[in-house]
């Protein structure tokens, strides 16, 4: 059955349309969790909110297991979605420069687009340098490409890198996640915290 | 009969059940198109036809615009992202409407001013933009969706974005807290 328009089961136009919906769906639950304000994004730096942490992980964990059971109930063939391919170098550069951009600037892409549709001014600027930074990207693109292409891994799961199976890993990241939430509700205790 | 004690915002969602929708947000997205959700890969497309109308003697020459052509035959704005972050704006604003959360304002620590917080915010968005190009894709499209389908390199992405900006909290504590 799934996907639906790889197996072409809906046109291109409803792909899109759908495409929207769900956008709508994202950006909804993120302002309701609080995802359009940056004081509260960065909190989990800090500890004071650790907001962040536990809508991730859940997120990750729920669809995950959302996908381990409709490929077991023969609802989506997983050999038909998208798995991120693995280029080592770029993988790691790239996430510690995110990382120093989510610091600094308080949003990622996504939550900057959700904070600017309630108001936010830092976030709109915050896009802002996403266009300038992307665009320096394409500007020097023959420096970088070296890097960006290196160590091609092809598009592993982290579970075959690790010997395991889909469900086993799945299992052990359910763990993770639930010691960590564990944690998240410690350091908020510890931590002053205000509503932003 | 009205509440007064609830003239403020709406209290936000509770977060694991937050988390939990968004998850189903995410498993939706891979069932309709076979990928999961995206951020940056909407402003790549904005970009490529920006530059495309402006300059398009030097857009022929861009390696990174003729790779995103070769992923995506057609009209650049008439793609799965593009249409999914024009979703999260209107998603958002009505979320922020409901709420009586909607307000121009520029967020900051006390401790810092206006005009400082706006300098860290489009340098921050800078990094985040130049790091999601060379990272193939942001906290969305990397981290979160690859994590779903269990990417190796969604995992280590992930990673390294939360590790970084956890190593670095400590440096930039006086503009959060």
């Amino acid at each position: 059955m799934g996907p639906l328009s790889v197996n072409e089961l809906i046109s291109e136009n409803t792909n899109l349309f759908l495409a929207f919906i769900i956008g709508i769906g994202f950006g909804f639950v993120l302002e309701q969790s609080g995802f359009s304000s940056s004081r509260k994004l960065a909190g989990v730096f800090y500890g004071y909110d650790t907001v962040v942490l536990k809508v991730f992980f859940a997120a990750a964990i729920t669809a995950m297991l959302g996908l381990l059971f409709f490929s077991l109930f023969g609802w989506i063939d997983l050999s038909l979605v998208y798995i991120n391919p693995t280029y080592l170098t770029s993988a790691i550069v790239g996430g510690i420069i995110m990382g120093a951009g989510f610091i600094i600037g308080g949003y990622c892409p996504g939550t900057s687009f959700c904070g600017a549709s309630i108001g936010k001014l830092d976030a709109l600027v915050f896009i802002g340098g996403l266009f300038i930074g992307v665009l320096i990207f394409d500007l020097g693109y023959n420096i970088w490409d070296g890097m960006y292409m290196a160590k091609f891994l092809g598009s592993p799961k982290i579970s075959q890198t690790l010997g395991l199976s889909d469900g086993v890993f799945a299992f052990l990241l359910i763990i993770i996640a639930l010691t960590m939430f564990w944690v998240a509700e410690w350091a908020e205790k510890k931590f002053p915290r205000e509503e932003y | 009969m009205s509440n007064s004690e609830k003239s403020g915002p709406t209290k936000y969602l509770n977060p694991y059940i937050g988390g939990v929708l968004l998850g189903i947000v995410l498993l939706a997205a891979n069932f309709v198109s076979g990928r999961g959700l995206g951020a940056s890969g909407a402003i790549k497309s904005a970009l490529v036809t920006a530059e495309t109308v402006i300059t398009p003697a030097t857009s022929e020459k861009s390696g990174f615009i003729k790779e995103f052509r070769e992923e995506h035959p057609g009209n650049p704005m008439k793609t799965w992202l593009v249409f999914e972050m024009t979703g999260v704006i209107v998603g958002g604003f009505l979320s922020g409407a409901l709420a009586g959360r909607l307000k121009f304002k520029v967020e900051h620590s006390p401790k810092i001013t206006s005009r400082k917080r706006l300098i860290l915010a489009l340098t921050g968005g800078v990094l985040f933009g130049f790091g999601s190009q060379l990272g193939r894709g942001c906290t969305s499209g990397a981290a979160l969706s690859g994590m779903a389908v269990l990417s190796l390199g969604g995992f280590i992405t992930m990673m390294a974005i939360f590790g970084t900006a956890f190593a670095l909290a400590y440096f930039f504590r006086k503009n959060w807290i």
